[in-house]
């Protein structure tokens, strides 16, 4: 890369130097200290937005002032059916502190319901095809309150294999189908009360995706969509956003949505873990001391316990804004905050890309991080934050650090062992897959029934977190598991393995040339590379 | 070729056990004074099968079954129908609906093999909609009940070969085929087939399964 390319072109970029720092990597469970090659591009997170000092406050005004309709009070009369769904676990990451904005929300929903007496009111959370929520999540995100007044009768997952609790309301003129949760389709209001922690998040994906049943979602949640996704975190040119609002017409046609949209920033840890975002040449000693406190702590540790420790510490997230009323103004506004935060203006890409895989994504809240959560944290999230034009070029190599262990949760992933070991042997062909298996594991009554009595994800989950790596397998030209402690799980994902950061980098070189350009996203991180 | 969804029955899709239909036809003598008898026998026979149970199904039902000896056919076929509505139907697990339900939206056979005997067991399997059974049989001589088994006695191993025979009968691709139940004794029925589950099982199951990696279920 050319030299002036090396400058400080933005805080969140730093570049490495023969006396910069090492950097910390989360690999798992773990944190530790690796030395970067000279030249190294690190992005590290944008600073926090200051939230809102007074959230309840805003939210009261988004409800009173919305956009494109009238105000939640003016809609509201005695008798009514009213149904307020809310954003299932898998965000924010890790699950934020109490009280979380879900609580607020509702609280302030429910007391305004009640005032002008509507009695009718049932609470569904919008988990799809995502395991339910235990009683104890619930409660810890509506909060005692709520909790006591509303679960189990009136407080409740969403269940896309409960037939008689779905109705088919609509059909895109692609034939995409809509089917959706039946005590939301016949409310006379749906309020939906929203989190948005990445871009994909929130306007009409929350209801058409969050309250829908299986063959609704397979429609979209397929291989070709995700690849003509660039990237599925840039809504304006992503075919899975698109598909969403045309879906989102529909649900607009035929439902009355009023829609509550929050952003947050990315303040995920405050206190004794900040150091995690900050640049390692700016540490202070406390800093230092910190993270050699951590360090040693969880050495000391078993993986479980090291798993245990890191999901005890809630993130430290705050309210950046508030919107209300229709769907797509709403989301309009919340995406212009969301990219406020979350944007780095990069310049040029990067022939090999390094990211740790911390444990931490959507689908292992309080669980494993097992390989296939891997594979879709690394081809998947950390690859599609991006805006124009990936971070990596056309066939550059992507280091992943993880140990890629062999160990799944047996309550929340159990079609995911299959298809671990059943399916990728045979092949990773998405589109094979979809078309030779899909409909098998969604159907198998096994799978059915713990989805819905259980904790697990669909028997059909673990294909979408294949697919949700496609962009990114098609794209890059050799991925490398670095720290993994087993050959077998980077073969089966089709990838070659390491045994530490220094040797991957090697064989990355040895791939893409010595001059190859290294970029490094420093996790844990949200925030989009807006490549010129 | 289709395939087929086989289930044990008891502590599988009902809560009830074998001990729970003795202790109904016990309950139900002719007189007060032998259905106390025949209540407080049951009762004190309990940790003997506990223990013969973790040891050997067989011996299980070799001391299980000679509890029933001097009952009369018509009398336990009589009461039948009340032993479904009093103890098994209140007994089904609520997902146990939902399990055969989605089993048969697949076009999967559904069959039952369980240890508890034919004659208590109809009405149930027509409740739950199962239209292949097979269950133990008690050798009745002259309309009395003997204390002892007709052959095939279902019970570990002879539930997998049942299986097996039913199967290249019935043409049923084994591969395919799913199968349920709760207990380890059951391992030989749960190997044979290309998708086995425990459903609330016990610890030893339990391990088994996570060992295998097989679904695990909890129908209650």
């Amino acid at each position: 890369m050319a030299l002036q390319l090396r400058r400080k072109t933005h805080e969140s970029i730093v570049y490495i130097d023969s006396d910069s720092a090492p950097r910390i990597m989360p690999s798992g469970e773990d944190f530790i200290l690796e030395d970067l090659p000279v030249g190294t591009r690190v992005l590290y997170p944008n600073p926090p937005l200051n939230g809102l000092p007074n959230r309840e406050a805003a939210i009261r005004y988004a409800l009173n002032h919305p956009l494109g309709c009238d105000p939640l009070f003016a809609q509201l009369e005695p008798g009514m059916k009213v149904t307020i769904a809310v954003d299932d676990i898998s965000l924010p990451l890790p699950p934020m502190a109490i009280p979380d904005i879900r609580q607020t929300m509702l609280e302030i929903v429910v007391d305004m319901l009640a005032g002008h007496g509507v009695d009718d009111v049932h609470i569904i959370i919008a988990n799809s095809l995502h395991r339910k929520m235990t009683a104890w999540e619930m409660k810890r995100m509506a909060g005692q309150r709520i909790f006591d007044e509303f679960y189990p009768d009136r407080y409740y997952n969403h269940d896309a294999e409960w037939k008689e609790g779905l109705i088919k309301i609509g059909e895109t003129r692609h034939k995409e189908p809509l089917v959706l949760n039946r005590r939301c389709a016949e409310s006379d209001l749906l309020i939906y009360c929203n989190i948005n922690f990445v871009p994909m998040d929130g306007g009409h994906k929350s209801v058409a995706v969050g309250l829908c049943d299986y063959e609704s979602l397979r429609a979209h949640h397929e291989p070709q969509t995700i690849r003509d996704s660039d990237s599925y975190m840039d809504p304006a040119k992503s075919e899975l956003a698109n598909k969403c609002v045309r879906l989102g017409k529909i649900v607009d046609k035929e439902l009355n949505v009023f829609h509550i949209e929050t952003s947050i920033n990315n303040r995920m840890y405050k206190g004794d873990m900040d150091f995690l975002l900050k640049n390692e040449d700016d540490f202070t000693a406390i800093d230092r001391v910190k993270f050699e406190a951590m360090r040693y702590t969880m050495s000391k540790l078993p993986r479980t316990a090291r798993r245990k420790l890191l999901h005890s510490r809630p993130s430290q997230y705050e309210m950046t804004a508030c919107f209300a009323g229709k769907t797509e103004p709403v989301h309009e506004k919340i995406l212009e905050k969301a990219f406020q935060q979350y944007l780095i203006p990069v310049r040029g890409q990067c022939d090999i890309l390094i990211t740790g895989i911390p444990d931490i994504s959507p689908y292992n809240v309080y669980s494993i991080l097992n390989p296939l959560l891997v594979q879709v944290m690394g081809l998947g999230y950390h690859f599609n934050f991006y805006r124009n034009k990936p971070l990596l070029k056309k066939g550059g190599v992507m280091i992943i650090h993880h140990p890629c262990y062999d160990q799944f949760d047996h309550n929340h992933h159990p079609s995911y062992i299959e298809f671990f070991n059943r399916l990728l042997p045979e092949s990773r062909d998405a589109f094979y897959l979809r078309e030779k298996y899909e409909r098998e594991f969604a159907n198998n009554p096994s799978y059915v029934e713990m989805y819905r009595r259980g904790n697990a994800y669909h028997g059909a989950h673990p294909f979408f977190m294949w697919y949700w790596g496609e962009n990114g397998r098609q794209h890059v030209g050799k991925v490398i598991a670095a720290g993994a402690e087993n050959a077998h799980v980077p073969a089966i994902l089709g990838w070659e393995r390491a045994d530490n950061l220094t040797e991957a980098v090697a064989m990355a070189r040895n791939y893409m040339g010595n001059s190859a350009e290294i970029t490094m996203l420093h996790q844990p991180m949200i925030g989009i590379a807006d490549m010129e | 070729m289709t395939a087929a969804a086989f289930y044990d029955l008891e502590g599988t899709l009902v809560s009830t056990n074998l001990v729970h239909t003795l202790a109904f036809y016990g309950r139900n003598q002719p007189n007060l004074l032998r259905s106390v008898t025949k209540s407080a026998a049951t009762l004190l026979s309990l940790p003997l099968f506990a223990v013969s149970d973790q040891y050997s199904r067989k011996v299980f039902n070799d001391l299980f079954f000679k509890r029933y000896k001097g009952e009369t056919e018509d009398r336990m076929r009589f009461f039948a129908a009340d032993l479904f509505e009093e103890v098994l139907k209140p007994a089904v697990y609520p997902g146990a609906f939902e399990l055969i339900e989605k089993s048969r939206s697949l076009g999967l056979r559904q069959v039952a093999v369980t240890g508890a005997l034919d004659v208590s067991v109809k009405p149930l399997m027509q409740y739950l909609g199962i239209d292949d059974y097979v269950a133990n049989r008690l050798e009745f001589v002259k309309g009395v009940a003997t204390g002892r088994l007709l052959p095939p006695v279902l019970a570990s191993a002879t539930k997998a070969s049942w299986i097996r025979t039913f199967a290249e009968r019935e043409e049923i691709n084994l591969s395919e085929s799913f199968a349920y139940s709760d207990s380890m004794s059951d391992l030989p029925m749960l190997s044979i087939v290309g998708h086995p589950a425990a459903v609330n099982p016990d610890l030893r199951l339990r391990q088994t399964a996570l060992h295998h990696d097989w679904p695990i279920l909890n129908l209650k």
